[in-house]
């Protein structure tokens, strides 16, 4: 399986382990990256709020180089802010005829083009639980996740606003539970895992950024979990690099490692950490990785279940879980 | 066939500057975008107030309010609005009229924004350091020793890089990026 | 022979005279129509002046013929036609044209539109002459009447009917009738107790000698037409003789096997394998749910049947089918209630105290699962706070686009109830609170006075990830107060979603088994949303209750009410008339190719083996024109859309294009003989 690959700047270097992990799970999952060829930043959120047109002919440019990988109509980018702004931009090209008519005038400066529709962009995540599939990830597990346990954390631009290729819930997406559940380890039903991670907050205003991040902490170790699992670079970074910060501020002394989903993966498929870029991080995932391949495997259950007792009402059946 | 009743004025203005606007006409003033907002309880106006505003004519309350600044593009309005209205959409729209009209007050993300867009403009890839260094020393001096341990790590780390990268076809990304403005200006 | 053509053009006060020069259309068509020797125009032509001067005309000019441009026939047609069988004349010698809908109302250019008109009457006028007299056939009434849907609805209507002393057969899929307000526990804004004044209705029916309670049963097929339906009944096995039970019950004591009752309890409760929904039941016979039985599972257990003391319990039973003919037909299929599933951001499903309105109307009822306290899941604990969260499914382009009409109340019965069983702080988080009907207003009034807060605001999010100290093991409520213009998140033990309501999951097919429609919604389709609401396009097919669109229980009877009215004058006139507009096969040109025996969407063709040639059932056909249009041999024609008429309104509507060429070139498609 074959695909364009466009990292983004955060997988240049702060996200390198993102990018690291990523190419090393792609052999032994079968998927092979073929990068665009001399790719520009996505502008991010900020562009969107200065300039319009510049902002989606600076995404475009991506579009039309990507169009340069001869053969490859998918477009796949691991960060969520790259995928949005992506996608989004591939959107309006085909439905906003006036801002792609813009767009499309400031490309030809370039001698670029770019129709909407030409390419399928689509998120990292997407290309693992759907196209590699959760069988696949089982059946290559050598290392299981067994014991960790795990808050899967989408963040808010895979989901939403409703561009995504699957049929992810918005508000309380699966995928990412299902895969981790494939490698074997202990899920937690994370109740912010699609809560907003405050994005650039943190620079705009301290107070806000740092609340913002406290909430998904809090709610992590609340639920008792041994690390927060992320697929965007921006969330990595606001929980992992400001998780001091942030406990100076609130006076709190949490403990939360956030790794890549991508991490986990080659973790489960026997690679060795620092091939995957383990290591890091800021807030350190030794003491939480050393829990897979220990020797006494007693996992620890939180949240012991109670024995219903007779009085006790049942619960609604649950949509869509199996 | 009803034509989509298109307002004039500064809801017209609004609703014509944003992909998919005209459903801000639909507005029930439920607050289910207010109530989702993960930072509105910093805002001046929730969401839904902005929107009665904008309703209301009230052009320069609202370009000067604090509320777009204070998105986080989390989307969490746009997917629960039940008028699917793209609140975050209209949310950048309001921004850029703001900074367009230079009404914003104190903020400092249209800085930041700018700040970022700089390094962009100039290497084609955006620059950590060179943001952070620039944004803090601005507008938060002391603020970086709360960080700087931070910083540290992310150096140590090797997650820092020191100098931007820069793209080949630069050129050509400034000749796009300038005939994206001229184009912008005249629309 | 010449025919003679008289032309009237409603103004309709300045629905149609706003936009198109009306007299000008008349006086036009006066001096430029061919065989027209009256036209008039006059402000509403339906109006009793305006029918006598088409009657006046048709007498003292000798009108052969006449044309109304007003508006869709949809609304008029029968007012002209029966003019002109007022002064003599075949009624189906009238067309309209119709100016108002396709021309005024959707125009903005007073010339194009008045244009248009003239083309619209030019080609009614070229049509109407080649009309043909036609007249209507009768057929009885069937004095029996199929009542579908044994919920407060179907009830009053069976009742109303019987009473009159008409037979009714009420079907009911459940094993009990009762519907939805069986599963209540008090009833808005009067408080009674919902059971009190439903069941003894329900008795009513379980003992009238005039209705025949079909419970445990569907409608499989329906066939016929007005007056004269037939419709196949299937009795699901109960696996219990209906002849021998004597509802005594022993059996659901002795059966050992518990399950959670999905349907009654909501979820809620368990019931036996054999069961009965609740104590009140009607009929009082059990059922054995299939499913669930441990002997049709594994083959052993029968303690129903070893305790049964009158050897009632048949194992062996199967379902069964009864056919019935009766005259008319009334829809009471009621509702679903939403899936909160579909909304995770309110925790259904996931969080333990959050509960749907069903659940929480079983909770409040005294012989339900929790015998009326209001607990938490747990089973023990009392809420100290109670959220009740308005529009779940309901004002959202997501899910449901309408109003569900009447969870603003059922949500202000619960304030009370919950307040009245627990004390606790209730709050109801609303966007518009709607209580317009009488009496209600002032119950909203009572649970201000009561302490329920109000906070106007749909619900962002409830969730159990706490933020503050106060919030730990709570549920957090997270909404914007509107009216304060702030985020607020209140902490509270238990959270009641008002869930919406949704057309039943196989409405469509209903509809189409019924030959009726539905809304983009999903509701069921009246004949008129005003002027007949519990009609529909199909004769003799009624519909009441919510099946038609969301409403509470006082609407849901009268409606119920009304639709057994609009049957009785059916069966009190006991004949209706056949419309003559139907399709009719020349045997002489039918190849027996079969054909239109499929497409016929009303099941008015079938074959006669013996000639080898199609036939239509006048009765059945309803003139859609379907097998005319597809008959490979051009055997089938239809009466009032002949081909002769279609091309001459065709070339009328052309009049312009026609004379302006000056060639008169004749419209005439390739394949159609003339």
């Amino acid at each position: 399986m074959k695909y364009s690959y466009y990292p983004g700047c955060s997988l240049e270097k702060n996200a390198a382990s993102y990018h690291e992990s990523t190419m090393a799970i792609a052999g032994p999952l079968g998927l092979d990256f073929v990068e665009v060829e001399d790719w520009n930043c996505c502008g991010a959120t900020e562009y969107h709020a200065l300039n319009q047109t510049a902002a989606y002919a600076l995404i475009a440019r991506n579009l039309a180089q990507a169009t340069k990988n001869e053969g490859l109509d998918t477009l796949v980018a691991p960060c969520s802010a790259c995928y949005l702004n992506l996608r989004k931009c591939d959107k309006y090209m085909a439905t906003e005829p006036e801002l792609a008519g813009r767009v499309s005038q400031a490309l030809a400066e370039a001698g670029l083009s770019y129709k909407g529709g030409t390419l399928h962009v689509r998120h990292l995540l997407d290309i693992v639980y759907n196209d590699v599939g959760l069988e696949t990830l089982q059946a290559k597990t050598t290392r299981p996740l067994k014991g960790l346990r795990v808050a899967p954390y989408y963040g808010c631009m895979i989901v939403r606003p409703g561009f995504h290729n699957g049929d992810d819930d918005p508000e309380y997406p699966v995928t990412l539970d299902r895969i981790l559940t494939a490698l074997g380890a202990e899920l937690v039903d994370f109740p912010m895992k699609a809560h907003c991670c405050g994005g650039h907050m943190t620079q705009i205003s301290e107070a806000t950024g740092f609340e913002l991040i406290r909430r998904l902490i809090k709610s992590a170790d609340d639920y008792e979990a041994d690390l927060i699992v992320t697929i965007c670079p921006m969330c990595q970074l606001n929980l992992d690099g400001f998780q001091g910060a942030m406990n100076r501020h609130f006076g709190t002394s949490y403990h939360i490692p956030v790794l890549y989903f991508t991490q986990l993966i080659g973790l489960a498929l026997g690679l060795a950490p620092r091939d995957l870029g383990v290591g890091s991080e800021i807030v350190s995932a030794k003491e939480a990785l050393s829990k897979i391949g220990a020797e006494v495997e007693e996992a620890e259950v939180a949240t012991p279940r109670q024995r219903r007792d007779d009085k006790a009402l049942p619960m609604p059946g649950r949509r869509g879980e199996g | 066939m009803h034509e989509p009743s298109r307002r004039d004025g500064f809801q017209g203005e609004v609703i014509a500057a944003t992909p998919g606007g005209e459903s801000l006409l639909t507005c029930i003033q439920c607050g289910t975008c207010g109530g989702s907002c993960p930072s509105g309880a910093d805002m001046d106006h929730t969401p839904r107030q902005l929107f009665a505003m904008i309703n209301a004519g009230l052009r320069q309350d609202v370009l000067h309010s604090n509320t777009p600044w204070y998105c986080v593009s989390c989307y969490y309005c746009t997917v629960r609005c039940p008028k699917e209205i793209p609140i975050t959409e209209l949310m950048y729209t309001l921004k850029r009229m703001a900074v367009r009209e230079g009404a914003y007050d104190d903020s400092k993300a249209p800085d930041f924004s700018r700040t970022f867009i700089r390094w962009v403009e100039d290497y084609g890839r955006s620059f950590e350091l060179g943001l952070m260094g620039t944004h803090m020393i601005r507008h938060n001096p002391f603020g970086a020793f709360k960080i700087a341990d931070m910083g540290i790590g992310m150096i140590t780390k090797g997650r820092m890089a020191f100098s931007p990268t820069r793209i080949k076809g630069m050129d050509g990304l400034k000749r796009i990026l300038a005939k994206a403005k001229q184009l912008e200006a005249q629309a | 022979m010449a025919e003679k053509v008289g032309v009237y053009i409603c103004h309709c006060g300045s629905n149609i005279a706003g936009m198109v020069d009306v007299e000008g259309l008349a006086r036009w068509a006066g001096a430029n129509l061919e065989d027209v020797t009256v036209a008039r125009d006059y402000k509403f032509m339906c109006s009793s002046l305006g029918q006598e001067l088409i009657e006046e005309d048709i007498k003292k000019e000798g009108l052969t013929r006449v044309v109304v441009g007003a508006c869709s026939p949809h609304l008029h047609e029968k007012t002209f036609r029966k003019a002109c069988a007022n002064a003599g004349l075949n009624p189906y010698l009238m067309q309209m044209a119709s100016l108002r809908e396709q021309i005024s109302w959707v125009s903005s250019d007073k010339d194009k539109a008045t244009e248009k008109a003239k083309a619209l009457i030019s080609g009614a006028v070229r049509r109407v002459i080649e009309q043909e007299e036609l007249f209507a056939s009768e057929a009885p009434v069937n004095p029996n009447t199929l009542v579908v849907g044994g919920g407060v609805t179907g009830i009053q209507a069976a009742l109303e009917l019987a009473d009159a002393g008409y037979h009714v057969y009420l079907v009911e899929r459940e094993p009990s009738i009762g519907g939805h307000m069986a599963q209540f526990d008090k009833t808005f804004p009067t408080l009674d107790c919902s059971a009190c004044i439903l069941t003894p209705k329900m008795s009513d029916v379980g003992q009238h000698e005039s209705i025949t309670l079909l419970s445990y049963a569907e409608v499989e097929e329906v066939t016929g037409y007005v007056g004269n339906f037939h419709a196949r009944i299937r009795k699901r096995a109960r696996s219990v003789k209906e002849a021998d039970c004597t509802g005594c019950g022993v059996c659901i004591e002795k059966c050992p096997k518990k399950v959670i009752d999905d349907v009654f309890e909501a979820g809620l409760g368990y019931r036996k394998a054999i069961y009965r929904p609740f104590p009140q039941a009607v009929p009082k016979y059990p059922v054995i749910d299939r499913e669930a039985c441990t002997y049709y599972l594994k083959g052993t257990c029968k303690a129903c049947e070893k305790f049964c003391p009158t050897n009632a319990i048949d194992f062996e039973q199967q379902d069964s089918f009864l056919d019935l003919d009766v005259g008319n037909v009334i829809l009471a299929t009621g509702f679903d209630m939403f899936d909160s599933t579909r909304l995770p951001q309110y925790g259904y499903g996931r969080l333990a105290n959050v509960f749907s309105n069903l659940e929480f109307e079983r909770m409040c009822n005294a012989a339900g699962p929790t015998d009326g306290k209001v607990v938490l899941r747990d089973g023990v604990t009392t809420p100290e706070s109670i959220a009740i969260v308005h529009c779940v499914g309901s004002r959202d382009k997501k899910h449901n686009p309408y109003c569900s009409a009447v969870c603003c109340m059922a949500a202000l019965k619960f304030g009370h109830l919950a307040i009245e069983k627990t004390g606790a702080q209730v709050y109801s988080f609303y966007i518009d609170m709607r209580t317009p009907h009488k009496n209600y207003e002032e119950f909203y009034d009572r649970l201000l006075a009561e302490g329920m807060q109000f906070v106007r605001g749909r619900v962002a999010e409830v969730t159990d990830a706490a933020r503050l100290p106060g919030e730990e093991g709570k549920l957090i409520v997270q909404s914007e107060d509107t009216l304060a213009g702030r985020q607020r998140r209140t902490p509270v033990d238990m959270v009641v979603l008002m869930g919406a309501l949704e057309p039943r999951h196989d409405a469509r097919e209903t509809a189409l088994k019924f030959g009726i429609s539905c809304s983009m919604n999903g509701w069921f389709t009246e004949r008129h949303p005003k002027l007949d609401p519990v009609a529909t396009m199909t004769d003799g097919v009624f519909i009441a209750g919510v099946c038609q669109g969301p409403k509470d229980i006082p609407d849901s009877v009268a409606q119920g009410a009304a639709a057994a009215a609009r049957v009785m004058a059916m069966i009190t006139k006991g004949t209706v008339l056949i419309e003559p507009v139907v399709a009719t096969i020349h045997e002489e040109n039918c190849s027996g190719c079969r054909i239109c025996n499929n497409l016929c969407p009303y099941n008015a063709i079938t074959f006669l083996e013996d000639k080898g040639v199609s036939y239509v059932n006048a009765a059945l056909c309803k003139g859609c024109g379907t097998c005319v249009a597809a008959c490979p041999a051009q055997a089938i024609s239809g009466a009032h859309f002949s081909n002769e008429q279609i091309f001459s309104e065709i070339e009328g509507l052309l009049y312009d294009a026609i004379s302006g060429n000056g060639a008169g070139h004749k419209v005439e498609p390739a394949g159609v003989p003339a």
